[in-house]
């Protein structure tokens, strides 16, 4: 039986935790908001993006001119991994969802035989990943530094893809992040970018387009730039997916916390209780004695 | 005069959206107008204004840095890398972004990168002195 003391200070240790769960959970949902609107405001670039795509390259046959980007290298032999999570935690199954996603599309291609190398995005992936993955990992992108998430973040991560595709070290690019819902539901997502995967056009428009410059020179110029969009796009979806999880975890905790603390307070409560009445007996057996 | 839907989206937001009379795009092989009825036209867009008209005389700029246009059936599309409207511009945002593209032109080695990173120098060094900085 814990002593009275015992119980206050646990007691006080509880709420100060909730406290802090109370205070995340309110920055978070500051936080949320910000990085909602930065998503949302950015899906409109992204799907007009895939739209323009998918006009040009329907009017496009595949050939031995065709960017590799779109056409692919004719081989799957060498995946790369692109797993975006966050720098921190405390955000529930946030970063491990997305990791899990990842380790098992790693371990799916590795048992056929294929090779696997992976860049993660952000410290927590990695640290989930290297346990299983030590060799496999090329590259740790940390984005801690980092404010507010821009542009140039996506094309700089891009610039890093695509180096590394030029340079022949992968045949497909898969990337992996968490899309956005609500603020209670994020659905990791395992997305390909490269070769890129072309929306069917609307089929609205038979009509022959001008090009300028040159077809294909757009198609060069426009792959990369629609790498770099949806690798900006997966950034901002999951900055809106950590802080949306990372709010639903710390209210569950604060409400836990909460919970604990009228448990505690009951047997801090009780064991007073029966402190006084045992002294009372003591007192009054006491002067029946006499 | 005829109207035709343009859009102006960057990767952080869409800027314009609506019916618009005309819009001069900076397109890489030189500026063109865009009317009602343009026939379907895909073309990619270098460093410079880009001047929306939606009544005479009425005209609004936009400093936009590379991109694509897209003209179809259903109007315009402009999907820019960058775009900073005329009047959020200040000396402090085109100054950065002339450093911007001259440490581009210092770090390819591409002659095409380099004439496009040149061209940008000049076009946005043309974009401050137009606006009086």
């Amino acid at each position: 039986m814990p002593s009275l003391k015992d119980l206050r200070n646990r007691i006080a240790s509880v709420k100060a935790t909730q406290k802090i769960t109370k205070a995340m959970q309110m920055v978070a949902a500051a936080k949320l908001r910000r990085a909602q609107t930065a998503a949302e405001a950015a899906r409109p670039y992204a799907e007009r993006m895939s739209v323009v795509l998918g006009n040009l390259a329907s009017g496009i046959t595949v050939g031995p001119e065709t960017p590799r980007l779109l056409a692919g290298t004719g081989s799957d032999r060498v995946h790369l991994l692109i797993v975006c999570t966050a720098e921190r935690g405390l955000c529930g199954a946030f970063n491990s969802s997305i990791a899990r996603l990842a380790r098992d599309h790693a371990n799916r291609l590795m048992a056929e035989g294929k090779t696997v190398k992976i860049i993660c995005v952000g410290k927590k992936g990695y640290d989930v990943l290297r346990r299983q993955f030590a060799e496999q990992i090329i590259e740790l992108i940390d984005l801690r530094s980092v404010r507010q998430l821009s542009f140039e973040q996506g094309d700089m991560i891009a610039q890093k893809v695509l180096a590394r595709f030029e340079a022949g070290e992968f045949d497909v690019a898969t990337l992996f992040y968490s899309r956005f819902r609500s603020v209670i539901a994020q659905i990791p997502t395992a997305q390909q970018i490269i070769p890129a995967q072309i929306e069917a056009s609307t089929g609205s428009s038979d009509a022959v387009y001008d090009y300028e410059p040159e077809e294909g020179e757009i198609l060069t110029t426009l792959l990369p730039r629609n790498l770099t969009v949806q690798i900006f796009r997966a950034l901002l979806e999951n900055a809106a997916s950590e802080q949306g999880a990372r709010m639903s975890a710390m209210d569950n905790a604060t409400r836990n916390a909460g919970e604990m603390i009228k448990k505690q307070t009951m047997t801090y409560n009780r064991s007073r209780q029966a402190m006084i009445t045992k002294e009372l007996i003591e007192i009054i057996s006491g002067a029946e004695a006499l | 005069m005829a109207t035709f839907t343009f859009e102006l989206v960057s990767p952080e937001r869409v800027l314009f959206s609506g019916a618009v009379d005309a819009v001069v795009l900076p397109a890489t092989e030189g500026d063109m107008t865009i009317l009602a009825g343009h026939a379907p036209t895909m073309t990619a867009l270098k460093t410079g204004f880009l001047v929306i008209t939606s009544n005479p005389g009425n005209g609004r700029r936009i400093l936009v840095r590379g991109g694509f246009a897209d003209v179809n059936q259903n109007g315009l599309t402009v999907l820019a890398e960058r775009a900073l409207p005329a009047e959020e511009l200040t000396q402090d945002i085109l100054d950065r972004e002339i450093l911007q593209a001259e440490m581009a032109y210092d770090a390819t080695n591409e002659p095409a990168a380099k004439h496009a990173a040149e061209s940008a120098v000049a076009q946005l060094r043309e974009a401050k002195a137009a606006l009086n900085f």
